[in-house]
């Protein structure tokens, strides 16, 4: 039997707001446990959640972005369950009313725009963190997470590949801190996935009972955990068997999923409207001006980049990637408008090869756009050859000669010859001091032609515009 | 002294005639001499005490003294206090010392006002006769048989029996109004979202709020200009403008229309509460009033909604006394799970055991619907009743408890009847409106009774100018049982 996999994520995204979400304690990452919980956050008797203006602006900012509906009243709810880490007994969250309901994401699957919709994203706080080491047989618990903003973004079950799913989460991750709302860093957790997994026979319609896997923080882990759970619940529907509903955890090491818990002991979480905090109303104005202060998304700007620059549907996928990466193009195209593909090529391969090889960001890229577009400038106008020009990058890169690109093509005397009746000169030399190879190209073998491109590019070595050697040479040869 | 009105000692204090010091030594004393008996204080700390009136004496020495600079205001156990026990009556919290002051705290201590101690209460604030209390009972000052209500009936007990000057409570289905009918003094709820509830223990978020309890309105006036302003750091705490409660005390009452709800002279009330609040419309009526028969047909309900609400709430805001990060832990435990259920079956009592079970229960997949939603729909129903009353009359009054106080022991077996003693008072919680009570005279056994008075939302001036008018007819608020 043929069967399908469906996939819907669940994707927890840190939002990048200085104080917690209720409390005005930081959230920056790595500090010395509990130092960073207050009194709120420590869930003291008495204290009460005041709710920060700027996670809920980047939730409108994110359902601006992808075309969802922004309710108000938006509602924060209770869902209550015991656990170490939860300082009040229960989690601020959403139920009924989230910020953001409905939406859409285009991800780019096999060179083909696919739409996953979006069910909806909520506002809610994350928990602490518990420590099972260290403590000799006792366990730690440390505060500091807890309460930090969250917006949890709930697909519909649309995806139906491991491909996909890692498609869209990329997407999602690009966009989230393309907008600004997240650092999207995932050893730090800022952006955590939970799958859910179903088989069905392909064909049918009903969906396949599902399972989730659980905090999956990287998107070869999730890739991997969705195929492992695929073909799980492949081998025992073939078996015979039946899928039981229940959350499962990845083993990385291991790279299988494994029972967590089964919806026979999933808790009851009695969700219902937190009295201590009001229903937010988000004004028309409010949602106006959030959208005024948007930046263009990487959506519009593919689209622009195919029509303005007459780039592949592949290159402006590539290009906006990264809000750095887009803009980062756009600064160096500005002074080459007419040589877009020449600059596209450049920055999707000597720059991001050598940004993947040390493994640095784009926005410390050591080759401003300027330098680049300087240099770019140069072989477009015949300065240097393309072969020059990756010697002038190499130089740009470590820094020498103040990355002044002028300046290094003249200390490496890398300028092409361009002028004809120098490259006349030269060529002429080479046919006298070459019958046989002349004799072989008349005769018919091409293969002497490039031989004597080669001898007089090595007479100058290598600084002839090749274009013109051959020009020249193919001039004189055929005459 | 003890008897003197909070005007009365403020005015002594600023004319220098009397030191805080003294004042407050003098309090701590009396306290000291007959807490063991009465019970009223969970918590005295002299030294604490004593330097907030060292502090107020400087103030007032400096000419920056307010109305309740040096005065001794005793706080109900449920509002945090850096640096005291904060224990809300439970075994839960008997080892707690807050690090912080709740924003009513920071008010008084602002104001210089002295915290001449920490009153017992209800467990939790769940209770009507403060029995359920980690701490044990308080008595009647009126009659050592009789409970002080609850679940103030600390701050109740120790106004009436001059133990202090006046008190704070918190009220979320009855908790000022009863006790304070119950032991002979006065109390007011102010409008849901006047006093902050940042750092009052929660019971339920919805209906807590806290308010002063004193000798007469008039004091509570001036407790009030203090307790009520808006605080941050609650969210339901309402930004308005600050108004001197004070300011219409000395209004005539001519013309004023009281609605008498014919619920609440029904069946439920015993004779002589009825004929004590029979008595106290006279002299309204005398004072230049009029009553006019009003209908709230869905207040009969207010219990049942009560019941299932303030419970909902209450189970999810208990959640967080669960023996990790302070408060009881068990001593030995097998696991995460049992260390939870044997910290909480140690740390709460039966009553608060009961409401997190009846919270926890309507809150349930499947029954949520049938309860928690339907006793919101009903409590949109109970404030419809109270906005088309006032359409008819300025102000309701009633009884605030269909009988005097009853026996310690009387009612702890059989917590439907302990309810009841809510029926007039919840309605104001699940509205949200300020109400307060009153003394009007005396009933069975010679125990007090209280009279009722519902005002509409933010009329908390008028309401004391009505309780204020009929105290200067009358002498009842003057009587005490010591």
């Amino acid at each position: 039997m043929q069967w399908e996999i469906v996939i819907g994520l669940e994707v927890h995204a840190q939002l990048s707001t200085h104080s917690k979400i209720f409390s005005g304690a930081s959230t920056a990452y790595g500090a010395p446990p509990n130092t960073q919980a207050s009194v709120i956050d420590l869930a003291l008797p008495g204290v009460l959640p005041v709710l920060n203006k700027g996670a809920v602006e980047r939730a409108i900012k994110f359902g601006l972005s992808v075309g969802a509906k922004i309710n108000s009243p938006s509602i924060f709810a209770r869902k209550n369950y015991f656990y170490p880490d939860l300082p009040k007994g229960y989690q601020i969250s959403q139920y009924e009313l989230p910020v953001v309901q409905g939406g859409t994401i285009a991800i780019q699957i096999d060179g083909a725009e696919k739409t996953i919709h979006l069910t909806r994203a909520h506002l809610e706080e994350d928990a602490g963190k518990s420590l099972h080491e260290d403590f000799h047989g006792m366990s730690g618990i440390d505060l500091n997470r807890a309460g930090t903003p969250l917006l949890e973004i709930v697909s519909e079950p649309d995806m139906r590949s491991s491909a996909e799913a890692v498609a869209y989460a990329k997407t999602l991750h690009a966009l989230v801190r393309w907008i600004g709302i997240c650092d999207g860093n995932m050893q730090e957790g800022s952006f955590r996935c939970d799958a859910n997994v179903s088989v069905r026979p392909r064909g049918t319609e009903k969906l396949g009972t599902r399972c989730e896997i659980k905090n999956l923080n990287s998107f070869r882990f999730l890739e991997k955990a969705i195929d492992y759970e695929a073909r799980r619940q492949i081998e025992i529907l073939e078996d015979g068997g039946a899928i039981r509903q229940e959350t499962r955890l990845y083993d990385a090491n291991k790279d299988e999923t494994r029972t967590m818990r089964t919806k026979e002991d999933a808790n009851d979480y009695r969700y219902f409207p937190d009295p201590d905090l009001l229903p937010v109303e988000i004004s028309a104005s409010w949602i106006e001006q959030v959208k005024s202060a948007l930046p263009e998304l990487p959506q519009a700007r593919r689209d622009r980049y195919v029509a303005e620059f007459g780039l592949s549907a592949y290159d402006a996928a590539v290009l906006t990637a990264s809000r750095e990466t887009a803009d980062y193009f756009e600064a160096v195209v500005k002074q080459l408008p007419a040589q877009a593909k020449l600059c596209a090529n450049w920055i999707m391969g000597d720059i991001n090869g050598q940004l993947n090889k040390e493994g640095i960001d784009i926005s410390a890229c050591p080759v401003k756009p300027s330098q680049l577009a300087a240099l770019l400038t140069r072989i477009g106008d015949g300065t240097i050859s393309g072969k020059a020009a990756k010697t002038v990058f190499e130089s740009l890169w470590n820094g020498e000669l103040d990355k002044n690109v002028d300046a290094i093509i003249a200390a490496k005397g890398l300028k092409q010859i361009s002028d004809d009746s120098a490259i006349e000169k030269i060529v002429d030399q080479v046919i006298a001091a070459n019958a046989q190879q002349v004799a072989d190209y008349r005769a018919g073998k091409e293969k002497a032609f490039n031989s004597l491109v080669g001898q007089i590019m090595k007479a100058t070595q290598g600084k002839a515009n090749p274009a013109q050697v051959n020009a020249i040479l193919k001039k004189k040869l055929d005459s | 002294m003890f008897n003197a009105s909070l005007k009365q000692l403020s005015i002594q204090l600023a004319g220098k005639k009397i030191s805080s010091t003294e004042l407050t030594s003098e309090f701590l004393q009396r306290i000291q001499q007959l807490n063991p008996e009465y019970n009223a204080f969970i918590t005295v700390n002299e030294e604490l005490s004593l330097a907030q009136a060292r502090a107020a004496d400087q103030m007032i020495a400096a000419g920056q003294a307010g109305p309740l600079t040096g005065i001794p205001i005793a706080q109900k156990d449920i509002f945090c206090a850096k640096g005291w026990l904060t224990t809300c009556g439970s075994k839960m919290l008997s080892n707690f010392v807050s690090p912080y002051d709740a924003g009513v705290i920071e008010r008084f201590n602002q104001a210089g006002a002295v915290n001449i101690g920490k009153t017992n209460m209800d467990e939790f604030a769940m209770g009507s006769s403060n029995e359920t209390s980690y701490y044990g009972p308080v008595k009647n000052p009126w009659d050592h048989a009789a409970v002080p209500g609850g679940s103030s009936g600390g701050a109740a007990c120790a106004v009436a029996a001059r133990l202090a000057c006046a008190a704070t409570g918190t009220d979320t289905g009855g908790s000022i109004r009863q006790p304070a009918a119950l032991c002979g003094i006065s109390g007011i709820k102010p409008t849901y979202g006047l006093v902050s509830r940042y750092g009052m223990i929660a019971f339920a978020s919805s209906l807590d709020q806290g308010g002063p309890m004193a000798k007469s309105a008039e004091d509570l006036a001036l407790l009030l200009n203090v307790m009520v302003g808006f605080d941050a750091r609650d969210s339901t705490s309402l930004q308005r403008e600050a108004e001197d409660y004070a300011r219409d005390l000395q209004k005539p009452l001519t013309g004023l229309r009281i609605g008498l709800p014919k619920e609440y002279f029904a069946a439920g009330m015993s004779n002589d509460v009825a004929s004590a609040i029979e008595k106290a419309l006279d002299e309204y009526r005398k004072l230049g009033a009029q009553t006019v028969e009003i209908s709230l047909p869905n207040a009969p309900l207010a219990i049942p909604v009560y019941y299932v609400l303030a419970p909902a709430e209450a189970s999810s805001n208990l959640s967080r006394f669960d023996g990790v990060r302070y408060g009881h832990r068990a001593e030995s435990y097998s696991d995460l799970a049992d260390m939870y259920r044997k910290s909480r079956a140690q740390g709460f009592g039966p009553e608060v055991k009961r409401r997190i079970l009846i919270g926890t229960y309507v809150l349930s997949h499947g029954y949520y619907d049938a309860y928690y939603i339907k006793a919101q729909k009903l409590r949109r129903l109970i404030a419809q009743d109270f906005a088309d009353a006032y359409q008819q009359c300025d102000i309701i009054m009633g009884p605030t408890t269909p009988t005097v106080a009853f026996n310690l022991g009387e009612k702890s077996g059989d917590p439907i009847q302990m309810y009841l003693s809510d029926i007039y008072t919840s309605a104001a919680n699940l509205t949200g409106m300020p109400a307060m009570s009153i003394p009007v005279g005396f009933g069975d056994k010679n125990r007090p009774i209280g009279l009722h008075i519902i005002g509409n939302y933010f009329k908390e001036a008028q309401m004391l100018n009505v309780a204020h008018q009929y105290q200067l007819a009358t002498d009842w608020h003057n009587q005490s049982p010591v």
